[in-house]
């Protein structure tokens, strides 16, 4: 079940923002693919980690969670917006690889930053950040400022 | 060595002589290599739609891997653009696959803009693509105000075009520069910097700064254009114009370069879309998409200009794009010299911009304004946006999810080299290792924009 919708703010070009239940995110994006929208430009992953004043239509249950799809047809001269809500304790949806090869980086990049795990995904390895790292910076709940100054040799507080 | 004596010179030494590990940034052998890594490696991934059914025995290599070659390049490579670090397999010249490694110069910028005011934001995103800072200032201005809702003056509009306009030209002499000169013309490369001078030194008298200007704010720009910029313009506009074509004398007709640049690093246009690629990548293949004619912003449909295409998607038409883009923006800044309209250069809201410096010692309630500003930030409504814009690279998009705060909730840029870095196991399958660095820069990543 995919639930349309036109926020006030749908941003400049986007005709509409869906919200596809987690299930249905892959047909969705191949029903839009079909539909003429040829290219994914860009796709992230937010935490809305207690966020306040959220605005979602009715009948989307909130997650902690979101990955946000944006879609462009050429042939339409339009962009439509893919919102997929993703639980917090499985942080688990299908990749849309299969569809778009090239959201492979950004795919990477929201696994890398928010932890989010993308079903089905060729290589799911950290892209930005280093190899060993613990944790996801761009989640909420990443504490700032907990990791020492990475300078081997620096010289101590006078 | 033996594991005594390592120890042994560990210790005595203060270092160690065991190899570090490279995880999964190792570019590993096929046989060890997954079948969905092998397919990304070796840029099938257009070629086979239906789910990839790559087997590491089947794939068209046909040497086998005693023969073939691992080599790494980067990230100190000085063609690599910055730190850009590629592993290539290698069949005598030939590369058969790649990889690409970025994360150099990852350092957390998205991260940062949600401790930033909205006030502070254009600082930082005006560092991630250094070569055309006003374009991610103005996607960033953008989307803040699409949030606030407010109505821009058409001067700052305009002034907002001109900018963009010369930094356009600037990222494209700069790109003619650098592949002159990985290609080997140092003169290029002297020709690039001494005309893309002009246009920095303009931009020094008109924001105060040559490079991350935070000239373009969220509620308009940060100047007015300083007395006599008419001037400034008309000569850079003449003198670009004229040494552009010098370009052409110097690399156009030359074999060498045609050589080097024809045929090379060879894209089609479904690989294009496939990957997601815009700017002068997915021009070059024949599409012709530029948001700027497409989807207009700013005032780009009261402008008159042309979409620079090619044919052939190799290096030597993105050269051309590039190289036509820059008189095409120079017919832009023209017609914006005749048509620059007067009045204000930022909004007139006080909730957004700050009062000007004479009304702060007379009104109280323009200190507070000011003071609020600078110290809080303004409100913006609850909501999401995403704003795209034609940077020289491509589509330059920024998505925001603001809680109603003073700072964004997540901002999240979708930078255009990070994208396009994609294509280069498409791009250099096939080719020489030695065109592999021309093929690099035809690309023309940004690292500080790729690793934001």
């Amino acid at each position: 079940m995919t639930i349309a919708s036109t926020p006030s703010l749908p941003g400049i070009g986007v005709s509409a923002v869906l919200f596809p239940a987690p299930s249905d995110y892959a047909a969705c994006i191949a029903a839009l693919k079909a539909d003429a929208y040829e290219m994914c430009v860009d796709l992230c992953a937010v935490d809305y980690l207690g966020h306040p004043g959220r605005e979602l239509p009715v009948g989307v249950a909130p997650e902690r969670f979101e990955v946000v799809v944006n879609l462009l047809s050429l042939s339409k001269k339009d962009r439509v917006r893919v919102r997929v809500q993703v639980a917090e304790l499985d942080p688990r949806v299908d990749s849309i690889y299969f569809a778009y090869p090239g959201v492979e980086a950004m795919e990477r990049e929201a696994f890398d930053l928010v932890g989010i795990l993308f079903d089905g995904h060729p290589d799911l390895s950290r892209i930005l950040m280093p190899e060993e790292w613990e944790g996801h910076p761009l989640r909420k709940d990443f504490g700032l400022g907990r990791v020492p100054v990475q300078f081997k040799e620096a010289p101590g507080p006078r | 060595m033996s594991e005594a004596f390592d120890a042994e010179i560990t210790e005595l030494a203060g270092w160690s002589t065991k190899e570090t590990s490279e995880g999964s940034q190792e570019l590993f052998k096929r046989q060890e290599t997954s079948k969905d890594e092998l397919g990304r490696e070796i840029g099938s991934v257009i070629q086979l739609p239906e789910g990839i059914t790559l087997d590491p025995s089947q794939i068209d290599i046909d040497k086998p891997d005693d023969e073939t070659m691992i080599i790494n390049m980067g990230p100190q490579h000085p063609s690599t653009h910055g730190v850009l670090r590629l592993m290539f397999e290698l069949d005598g010249e030939v590369i058969l696959r790649t990889k690409t490694i970025i994360g150099y110069l990852h350092t957390g910028m998205e991260k940062q803009a949600e401790q930033l005011t909205y006030v502070q934001g254009s600082t930082n995103v005006t560092r991630m693509d250094y070569l055309s800072p006003l374009h991610s200032e103005l996607t960033f201005s953008l989307a803040v105000e699409k949030l606030l809702d407010v109505e821009m003056p058409s001067r700052a509009t305009w002034i907002r075009m001109l900018m963009g306009e010369l930094n356009r030209i600037s990222s494209h002499l700069m790109w003619l520069a650098t592949n002159g000169m990985d290609l080997g013309s140092t003169t290029a490369m002297i020709y690039g910097f001494r005309e893309r001078e002009m246009i920095l030194s303009f931009f020094e008298k008109t924001t105060g700064l040559r490079m991350n200007t935070n000239y373009i704010r969220p509620g308009g720009v940060a100047a007015d254009l300083p007395d006599g910029w008419e001037d400034d313009v008309a000569v850079i506009c003449d003198t670009i114009l004229k040494r552009s074509f010098e370009f052409d004398d110097l690399m156009t007709g030359q074999p060498i370069f045609r050589e080097r640049t024809e045929g090379v690093g060879g894209l089609t246009a479904e690989e294009a879309l496939a990957l997601g690629l815009t700017g002068p990548l997915l021009r070059s293949t024949g599409v012709p998409w530029d948001l700027r004619r497409s989807m207009p912003y700013l005032a780009y449909d009261e402008v008159e200009f042309d979409v620079v295409v090619g044919t052939y998607g190799d290096n030597f038409d993105r050269y051309s794009i590039r190289l036509n883009e820059i008189r095409e923006s120079i017919r832009i800044c023209r017609q914006i010299l005749e048509k620059m309209p007067a009045g204000d250069y930022r909004v007139q809201d006080p909730k957004v911009t700050p009062p000007p410096r004479g009304r702060i010692d007379e009104s109280m309630e323009a200190l507070i304004h000011h003071f609020k500003i600078f110290t809080e930030g303004f409100k913006v409504p609850v909501g999401e946006v995403y704003s795209a814009i034609e940077s020289p690279r491509g589509e330059l998009g920024c998505y925001i999810a603001s809680d109603g705060s003073s700072k964004p909730w997540r901002m999240h840029v979708r930078a255009p080299s990070f994208v396009n870095l994609n294509a280069l196991p498409v791009l250099l399958r096939g080719g020489l290792l030695s065109d592999a660095v021309a093929i690099i820069s035809s690309v023309d990543p940004v690292m500080g924009e790729v690793d934001r």
